[in-house]
């Protein structure tokens, strides 16, 4: 696994701030905790960065993946029993009329539904637990009678 | 609703969630959207289709059909038994052929839920509701001797605990609480956290009057290791419920004499709050069975028709049937005693000519004379079915079949007779 200082070298070092972060240095340990994500550092995407990017994407790659899909789902352990669905609050938020009031989903924007008896996850990205505003939501996780949903 | 058309009902167990899409090709269900694994598995239709035969030989279903009209015919004192997975249309079929044949009629509620579900037809319990009812208003749900995390997967998440609701607005973390009992540590008293109390088997009666003593402002004593604070505790949530429900389960009804204990709880609890009881039923139409019959002969099993007299008492139960020997064929439809009843009494069905009615490969049809293998209700044919708090679903069929429906084969059972 990359670290901190490996991702540094790599970027254009120039403290732009354009990221938000007051530093270089503050973007990478920002790429690595999956905060950011690399192309929000517009500097990076120029053309004279292009072999540096293509070195740093393969670099944040595994992280990044972790946190699109940092949640695992056991499926063998999974009973469909559509718990975690109408607990977790973005569904409630997103699908007041369906998977909020405990029936199938009416559109696509929720995170968890049921497919073949199997949650399927989906709009990762809504997931209360990424992105800016994060909290630690364990909606889905202690709703779960089998334990079939895990973050790493 | 809208697109209220695209949804399907699942026939898996007695919620019947109708809020299930599917998709086909080729007339084979390809995927499924919302069912739970149980359901799924049975809208996927059987893994072994039972093959129509007759002494162990592939038969046509004419022969199969007559030849089950023979052996009938024949028979002095035949039992019906089953139906808990069939439509209502096949459960009245069945109790007119009973009638026809002089025959005894029981299924599985003789020996789960029908003390229960007796005492609510007969008015004796009015305290019921529906599912919908406790998702838009219950506060309080307490599962008594049920684990519907296994038995019924979408209990909680469609109806009860997590939805929001009505009056439930908030999201069950602050707007309701969920309680289990049970003699142990089950996948739904885990949900259920701090708020799972455990009890040793057969001591539900000794709760039950401690937790009155409480609800009367009387010291709680129980012979069990089981600390007054938690009974009083527990005892505090029932009180303070506006809108509380009792869901029974088989743990609770096999460890009662009778129906007392549970009445005497329930009147007490409205005396102080504001409570509901259901019981937890398991295959789809028990329940249409019994209301069916109940409504023909104000019995919900354990009849026996004799000219146009109904009798009706232990001895015309399946076990008390087999155990005496007194049936001289079996005609079972939708169901598996062999595999539900205990080994010494399923085996003196060995010793009767067994006609099976059924989709699927049973251990029961394994052992039958004859097998007609029959549409699976809910997947294959339509029909209407009783949820297990007394809501009539009706159905239509996902894909086509060229099989008959058991309604079908009875009627045309009747008609050779
Ligand atoms: S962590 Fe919270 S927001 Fe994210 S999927 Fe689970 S319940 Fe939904
Ligand atoms: S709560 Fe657990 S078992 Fe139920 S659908 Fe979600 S992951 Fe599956
Ligand atoms: S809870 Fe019961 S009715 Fe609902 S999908 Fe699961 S098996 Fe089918």
């Amino acid at each position: 696994m990359a670290n901190a200082m490996e991702i540094y070298q790599l970027l254009p070092k120039t403290n732009c701030k354009k990221c938000g972060k007051s530093t270089c240095m503050a973007f990478a340990t920002a790429l690595l905790s999956g905060e950011l994500r690399l192309d929000d550092c517009p500097e990076i995407l120029e053309d004279k960065y292009k072999q540096n990017y293509e070195k740093l994407s393969e670099l944040v790659a595994p992280i990044e993946n972790a946190s699109e899909t940092g949640m695992i789902i056991h499926e063998g352990k999974c009973t469909g029993c559509g718990n975690c669905v109408v607990a977790c609050p973005v569904n409630v938020a997103e699908d007041p009329k369906g998977t909020g009031i405990g029936l199938a989903p009416k559109n696509d924007r929720v995170i968890l539904k049921v497919v073949n008896g199997v949650v399927q996850k989906g709009n990762i990205h809504n997931c209360r637990r990424f992105g800016e505003n994060k909290i630690l939501c364990n909606a889905c996780i202690e709703t779960c009678p089998t334990k079939a949903i895990e973050f790493v | 609703m809208e697109d209220e058309d695209k949804y399907n009902v699942c026939t898996a167990c007695s919620i019947l969630c109708d809020d299930i899409e599917i998709e086909t090709e080729n007339n084979s269900i390809t995927g499924v959207y919302t069912a739970c694994r149980k359901g799924v598995s049975r809208i996927q239709t059987c893994n072994e289709p039972m093959p129509c035969t007759l002494d162990g030989k592939d038969t046509d279903v004419d022969t199969a059909i007559s030849e089950t009209a023979n052996i009938l015919k024949k028979s002095e004192n035949p039992l019906i038994f089953g139906l808990g997975n069939s439509t209502e249309g096949a459960q009245k079929k069945a109790i007119e052929l009973a009638k026809q044949l002089n025959a005894n009629l029981d299924d599985t509620s003789s020996f789960c839920q029908g003390p229960v579900v007796e005492a609510i037809l007969n008015g004796e319990i009015n305290y019921t509701c529906t599912l919908d009812d406790v998702r838009n208003n219950a506060d309080v749900i307490v599962y008594w001797g049920a684990d519907p995390a296994n038995s019924h997967p979408r209990h909680l998440s469609k109806y009860t605990y997590f939805p929001r609701g009505k009056y439930r607005q908030k999201g069950y973390d602050e707007d309701r609480t969920a309680i289990a009992i049970d003699v142990r540590e089950s996948s739904t008293a885990e949900i259920c956290g701090n708020n799972s109390y455990l009890i040793p088997p057969q001591k539900d009666e000794e709760l039950i009057d401690a937790l009155i003593d409480a609800l009367s402002g009387k010291v709680p004593k129980v012979s069990f290791e089981m600390n007054k604070k938690r009974i009083l505790e527990l005892a505090n949530i029932l009180k303070k419920a506006k809108y509380g429900v009792i869901f029974a389960g088989l743990g609770l009804v096999y460890s009662l004499d009778n129906f007392e204990p549970i009445k005497r709880l329930m009147d007490k609890l409205n005396e102080v709050s504001n409570f509901y009881f259901n019981p937890m039923i398991g295959h789809y139409n028990m329940r249409g069975f019994n209301q069916n019959l109940f409504n023909e002969t104000g019995y919900i099993n354990r009849v026996k028709f004799k000219d146009s007299e109904v009798k009706h008492g232990y001895e015309y139960s399946v076990v008390e049937l087999l155990k005496n020997k007194s049936v001289d064929s079996a005609l079972i439809i939708g169901s598996d005693p062999m595999c539900s009843l205990p080994g010494s009494i399923a085996r003196n069905l060995n010793k009767i000519p067994i006609i099976t009615i059924d989709p699927c490969e049973t251990l029961t049809s394994r052992k039958s004379r004859i097998n007609i293998p029959s549409a699976l209700s809910g997947v294959e044919c339509g029909g209407s079915a009783i949820r297990m708090d007394g809501v009539r679903v009706n159905f239509e069929p996902m894909i086509e079949t060229s099989k008959i429906s058991d309604e079908e084969i009875l009627r045309r059972v009747m008609e050779e007779l």
